[in-house]
């Protein structure tokens, strides 16, 4: 026990303030998410993460804007296990014809007013698996989507830069 | 190391062809140490396919792969292959059956592992495995049309599919008391989707069946109209998290059907040393990257999130670390065919090694913290055991293969340099539960942290790059790479004007889900997601 309370007194709190995580032209965005957050959700927005088809490189950097350094608590972005509480679906891609349904139906479960946000260049476009008999391209194409995230993967600033886009629209 | 080789031709003398033809070259030039690193083709008639196995698996050997083609073009019909190893050496047997008679002998009575690629095998390239227990379809779901064979040349897979309607039968439990609990393909957390059907009594397990497939983008059929060097684009996205291992499997594939061209009087005609021991370099990042990020995992479904935090904080800074040196957190595109697309310089050097000594320093601390912690032991030991013999019997390689007491790992049967020269030492555990895979993971980090070290002490100088010729027709190339999860093989075979045939590719989640559905039975419902996440398995590279 003394060892743990010894590590979490060394480690302090090594949480960034964002715009030193991130490049500069987005200096303020840690702050604006969480006005907006604040104002648009009652200070916590509740998101519901669904891989429609993708290779685990995105997950991979959503994990990774829960970790210390991002933190995206701090800005009261919550993620939750059932889409019934969700605010907003962040949707990896391609979508697969084999999660088509599952998509849709995490999309109606999900109570409006919600966003959807889509992360990633194969949940743009189908990325390089394109469209073919297995893969139907971007998540565009099964539900409506608010925000694109490029890049593969995006890093973790531009998720939550891209989640920003989303709760300030 | 020779024993399949012998024992096949002691068995079938001339009856079992060598095949010179299409492999021009050993993957790789033989080393000091015994010459390990090539493959051996054998042709066979088709009804002694399965006598193969039985003499295989009499010479104790693990069946590796078993996978399909469609050779009309050449006008062979389907080609059927199994791929076998033991110790150093690797054997690739395979037989022919005409188009209009695509069945052959299944060897899933002889090895498990077999049971899910023969499903798959009927699933997306419609040959017939004759004797399999079980031809439910693998991967297909039950609203494709029962006609569309993906792999075969006749498909046209740019259309969308229709939907028909079908049901896939589970296996059922009956009993007082026994009720299902269906799982998925949308999971609570952020991660990849698959189906999990329990049968369950109070809580515990009687039997767990998993369905996957969610995920299935096509990426096999993706690859036949790639070009090759986009199709390192492609590998480096069949499993995120392993993309340096996969893109350098599938490049090792591809460099095995064609020898590099000399550049100069006195050039090997092979890869530069540097671009070797990038590669590795990376590698090695990426296991204990992944590693560290699984540890937090496993402490995390305990309820010990202060781990969690801990162990991600590390890995966070390992991949800025590579999005600094590399241009990449997670070293993507990196890996190409004949080389590396990026150079260290001496300051980065200096920097990784830095960063190792601060690693160690910070991980040891971690790791004493996460052995004195006895409610962290409590839910750990002896939970979701793999046994010895299951594993063998299941031929699951990997971590999961090591915690379980095999002693496999291709950095050691099948080294590509730097690891002849840089020689892992590997851990073998014997209970088989989830602190043992999650201790193999802690002597690996420390182990890959070792490693790179040595790699930044004796990194040659020289290219990065060299010249690289496509294959010629007909042509196929094998490779395997240990990935941070285990044992990656891709077999690739070149089309009538050169381009990709086909590009069989092997996760080690393909071997190893089956595992977790063995290894769970009598274990508690609450207990699922610490197994599920011990062995942390890949949904994309299992579906491709």
């Amino acid at each position: 026990m003394l060892r743990i309370l010894h590590q979490i007194f060394r480690t302090g709190i090594v949480t960034e303030p964002l715009p030193s995580a991130v490049e500069a032209e987005i200096e303020g965005t840690g702050a604006r998410l969480e006005e907006a957050v604040r104002r648009r959700f009652c200070r916590s927005l509740t998101i519901r993460q669904v891989d429609a088809g993708s290779c685990n490189g995105c997950e991979l950097e959503i994990h990774a804007i829960n970790n210390p350094i991002y933190n995206c608590e701090r800005f009261g972005i919550h993620f939750t296990a059932s889409p019934r509480f969700a605010d907003m679906l962040l949707v990896t891609g391609p979508v697969s014809r084999n999660m088509e349904i599952a998509l849709r139906r995490t999309y109606n479960a999900t109570p409006a007013p919600k966003l959807v946000v889509a992360v990633g260049d194969c949940g743009y476009n189908g990325g390089i698996f394109g469209e073919n008999y297995a893969s139907l391209g971007g998540v565009g194409k099964i539900i409506p989507v608010d925000v694109y995230i490029h890049g593969c993967p995006p890093t973790p600033a531009a998720i939550l830069r891209g989640i920003l886009r989303a709760v300030e629209k | 190391m020779t024993t399949l080789n012998n024992t096949i031709t002691s068995a079938f003398g001339g009856d079992a062809k060598q095949d010179t033809g299409q492999y021009p070259t050993p993957p790789i030039p033989p080393f000091d140490k015994g010459g390990a690193g090539g493959v051996t083709a054998y042709q066979v008639p088709r009804e002694w396919f399965v006598n193969v196995a039985k003499v295989m698996k009499t010479a104790d050997a693990r069946l590796v792969a078993e996978w399909a083609t469609d050779e009309s073009p050449f006008g062979r019909g389907f080609g059927i292959y199994a791929c076998y190893a033991k110790d150093s050496e690797y054997l690739i047997v395979k037989t022919y059956t005409p188009l209009e008679d695509p069945a052959f002998p299944s060897l899933t009575k002889k090895f498990v592992s077999a049971y899910r690629f023969e499903r798959q095998m009927k699933s997306l390239m419609g040959v017939v495995p004759v004797g399999h227990p079980d031809l439910r379809p693998w991967i297909k779901h039950e609203d494709w049309p029962e006609d569309a064979y993906p792999l075969r040349k006749t498909f046209d897979a740019s259309k969308p599919m229709p939907r028909v309607k079908g049901e896939y039968p589970f296996i059922k439990a009956e009993g007082e008391g026994v009720y299902e609990i269906p799982v998925g393909p949308v999971h609570a957390g952020i991660i990849e989707p698959g189906h999990f059907r329990f049968q369950a009594v109070g809580e515990d397990i009687i039997n767990l069946e998993e369905r996957l497939g969610y995920v299935h983008k096509g990426i096999e059929k993706r690859f036949e109209t790639l070009s090759w060097k986009e199709g390192a684009r492609l590998a480096g996205r069949v499993s995120g998290d392993s993309t340096v291992a996969h893109s350098l499997a599938y490049c090792r594939a591809v460099e095995a059907t064609s020898p590099f061209i000399p550049l100069h009087e006195g050039d090997r005609g092979r890869l530069p040393e540097r671009a070797e021991w990038l590669r590795a370099l990376m590698l090695e990042r990426e296991r204990i990257a992944n590693h560290l990020g699984d540890l937090g995992g496993i402490c995390n479904d305990v309820a010990f999130a202060f781990l969690l935090y801990q162990f991600s904080i590390l890995k966070e800074k390992l991949l800025r670390t590579n999005h600094k040196i590399f241009g990449h957190r997670f070293m993507m595109d990196r890996i190409i065919p004949g080389g590396v697309t990026v150079d260290i310089s001496k300051d980065a050097k200096e920097e990784i090694l830095a960063e190792m000594d601060w690693l160690t320093n910070e991980f040891e601390r971690l790791v004493t913290i996460y052995d004195e912690n006895p409610s962290l032991e409590d839910r750990v030991r002896d939970a979701g055991i793999l046994t010895p013999e299951k594993a063998k019997e299941l031929g699951v390689v990997g971590f999961v293969a090591r915690a379980s007491g095999q002693n496999i790992d291709c950095r050691i049967q099948n080294p590509f340099p730097p690891y002849n020269i840089i020689v892992p030492k590997i851990t073998v555990l014997q209970s088989g539960d989830v602190h043992a895979r999650a201790w193999v993971r802690i002597e690996e980090i420390r182990e890959s942290i070792r490693i790179v070290r040595a790699i930044l002490y004796g990194l040659p100088d020289g290219d990065i790059t060299v010249k690289f010729n496509p294959p010629s027709p007909d042509k196929a190339g094998f490779a395997v790479v240990e990935g941070w999860r285990g044992e990656i093989v891709y077999w690739i075979h070149s089309g009538a004007l050169g381009e990709i045939n086909r590009c069989m590719v092997r996760d080690p989640s393909s071997v190893n889900w089956i595992a977790l559905e063995q290894s769970i039975h009598g274990n508690i419902v609450p207990d699922f997601p610490l197994c599920n996440k011990s062995f942390n398995q890949s949904y994309s590279g299992n579906d491709l």
